[in-house]
């Protein structure tokens, strides 16, 4: 756990507001998130934690404040959208492989297109991280011949060999079976250990408290508490922190 | 092939059915070429409007709206109207206000002729209808899918190529194998402006030879073996395509 969060900003928010319609689902939101850092954001279903993560690749576009990625403004209407997300790499809760490609060529497909990477260097970065992500044997599956905990394996792969800053993670364990959470728990866990930037959406509350390094509490689109692990879980004090933590612990 | 042409005259003097095209060498050649013709008819009308249908599905989710109400129009005009008249409307309409070249003899002729109108026409007819295949075999891929591949930094283009189009085309190949099977059937109407495919030479034929029934059942089989390798052609296709492990439901 790095104490006193120093080291370069990689992403921050500052008072960042997201509206559908007439909903005001983000209503202010700050924070910064430390090269190396795990921060987990936790929270009630529907309190905006989804939206949060989606703002920071620009999936979803901001209606106030401010995100910034290594310094670039994503709210900034000349901003390179396709750079930014080269540099963010995101994993969902569904997966969201590409069905009609094997676990190998899912790894090798963007690099290939975005990166123009030569085919056998991609190639051999796709087989150096199927094996990083225990998946040796399963290059020329596909996706549909794989187990949820093995596509979402294939999915962090996928992310992880277009070289980001920072990964996202959206409730990655949420559509799987209980033996393989754990699969995928242990491949973030490494990457943590590696020094991979990461903002996780999670409900694995044994897991936050391990390995992140601050973590958020949000409802109804507003940080309600946030601190380190060891203090947040022991001295969270506002009713709704209590309360949530109460029903899911 | 020399015993065909024997078996042919036999039946002709036995039975008094003269299929000419079998035995008489000049009937033969044009009866081979109206199939090959025919087949070379088909396969650029397939290809046109294969290009026509991807290029067109994706303008129609083009940002800008003029492109997206023009490429909706000409589905709606072409779908909407006989074959033949648009193959008419082209040839003999918009055929006529093109300039005039001049031939290698020195003659003036119209720029396009009849196989160009008739490869434009029947392109753009059945193009139409493989625009709105495509379109919703597009709508059937996932968004999540396509957020994916957004999230990787892919242009919208790129996405397009290497992510919705192979799925959707594995959605809409029965859909589109029904239009290219429609499509086959369609090239007789240039017969209307005088391409010498297999329907027009066939007429040449019986009005040569007056054997009238024999080229009607001749014609009726010959597309049958024509829309059958089509057919087979198309399945092997969707075979080749198809993803181990697809359509099962999610783990
Ligand atoms: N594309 C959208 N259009 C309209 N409402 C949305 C959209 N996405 C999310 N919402 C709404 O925003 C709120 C927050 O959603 P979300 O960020 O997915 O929450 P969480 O991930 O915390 O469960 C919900 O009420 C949801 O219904
Ligand atoms: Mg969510």
């Amino acid at each position: 756990m790095s104490a006193g969060r120093t080291g370069e900003v990689v992403v921050s928010l500052r008072d960042v507001r997201k509206s559908f319609g007439d909903v005001e689902v983000l209503r202010g939101v700050s924070f910064d998130v430390r090269r190396g850092e795990v921060v987990c954001v936790i929270g009630p279903s529907g309190s905006g934690k989804s939206t949060l993560i989606r703002c920071v690749n620009g999936l979803a576009k901001v209606n106030g404040g401010s995100i910034t990625v290594m310094g670039r403004e994503v709210n900034d209407p000349r901003l390179d959208v396709l750079a930014l997300r080269r540099s963010v790499g995101m994993v969902f809760q569904q997966y969201n492989l590409f069905p009609h490609r094997t676990a190998l060529q899912n790894v090798m497909m963007a690099q290939v297109t975005v990166l123009k990477r030569p085919k056998a260097e991609a190639e051999r970065v796709a087989r150096a991280l199927i094996a990083k992500v225990k998946l040796e044997g399963k290059e020329d599956a596909y996706p549909g011949e794989l187990s949820g905990g093995q596509q979402q394996r294939v999915a962090i792969a996928r992310s992880l060999a277009m070289n980001p800053e920072v990964m996202l993670f959206d409730e990655v364990t949420a559509a799987l079976d209980p033996e393989t959470v754990k699969e995928v728990l242990n491949t973030i866990r490494q990457l943590a250990a590696d020094g991979m930037t990461c903002i996780l959406v999670t409900h694995e509350m044994g897991f936050a408290r391990e390995v992140a390094d601050h973590i958020y509490f949000t409802d109804r689109g507003v940080i309600v508490e946030h601190g380190p692990p060891a203090s947040f879980f022991a001295e969270a004090s506002d009713p709704r922190t209590r309360e949530f933590l109460g029903q899911i612990l | 092939m020399d015993w065909l042409a024997d078996a042919a005259r036999s039946l002709n003097e036995a039975t008094g059915i003269t299929l000419t095209y079998l035995y008489d060498g000049y009937d033969g050649g044009r009866f081979l070429e109206g199939i090959v013709n025919t087949v070379l008819l088909s396969l650029a009308c397939l290809s046109a409007s294969l290009v026509i249908g991807v290029v067109g599905a994706f303008a129609r989710g083009a940002k800008s709206a003029a492109v997206r109400w023009l490429v909706g129009g000409y589905t709606e005009l072409f779908r909407n109207t006989p074959p033949l008249v648009q193959m008419y409307f082209l040839f003999f309409g918009v055929g006529a206000l093109l300039p005039t070249v001049q031939n290698r003899w020195g003659f003036e002729e119209p720029m396009l002729g009849a196989w160009a109108w008739a490869i434009i026409s029947l392109s753009f007819f059945a193009g139409a209808f493989n625009v709105e295949i495509f379109r919703s075999g597009i709508e059937a891929v996932p968004r999540a899918t396509v957020e994916a591949a957004e999230s990787l930094g892919y242009t919208r283009l790129q996405i397009y190529l290497h992510v919705v189009l192979p799925l959707a085309f594995r959605v809409c190949l029965p859909a589109l194998n029904n239009n290219l099977v429609n499509l086959v059937k369609t090239t007789t109407l240039a017969y209307a402006i005088a391409v010498p495919e297999l329907l027009y030479m066939s007429n040449q034929i019986w009005s040569d030879s007056l054997n009238v029934p024999e080229m009607m059942v001749t014609l009726l089989l010959l597309y049958v073996g024509l829309v059958g390798v089509l057919v087979w052609a198309m399945h092997r296709w969707e075979q080749a395509m198809r993803i181990p492990g697809f359509g099962r439901s999610a783990a």
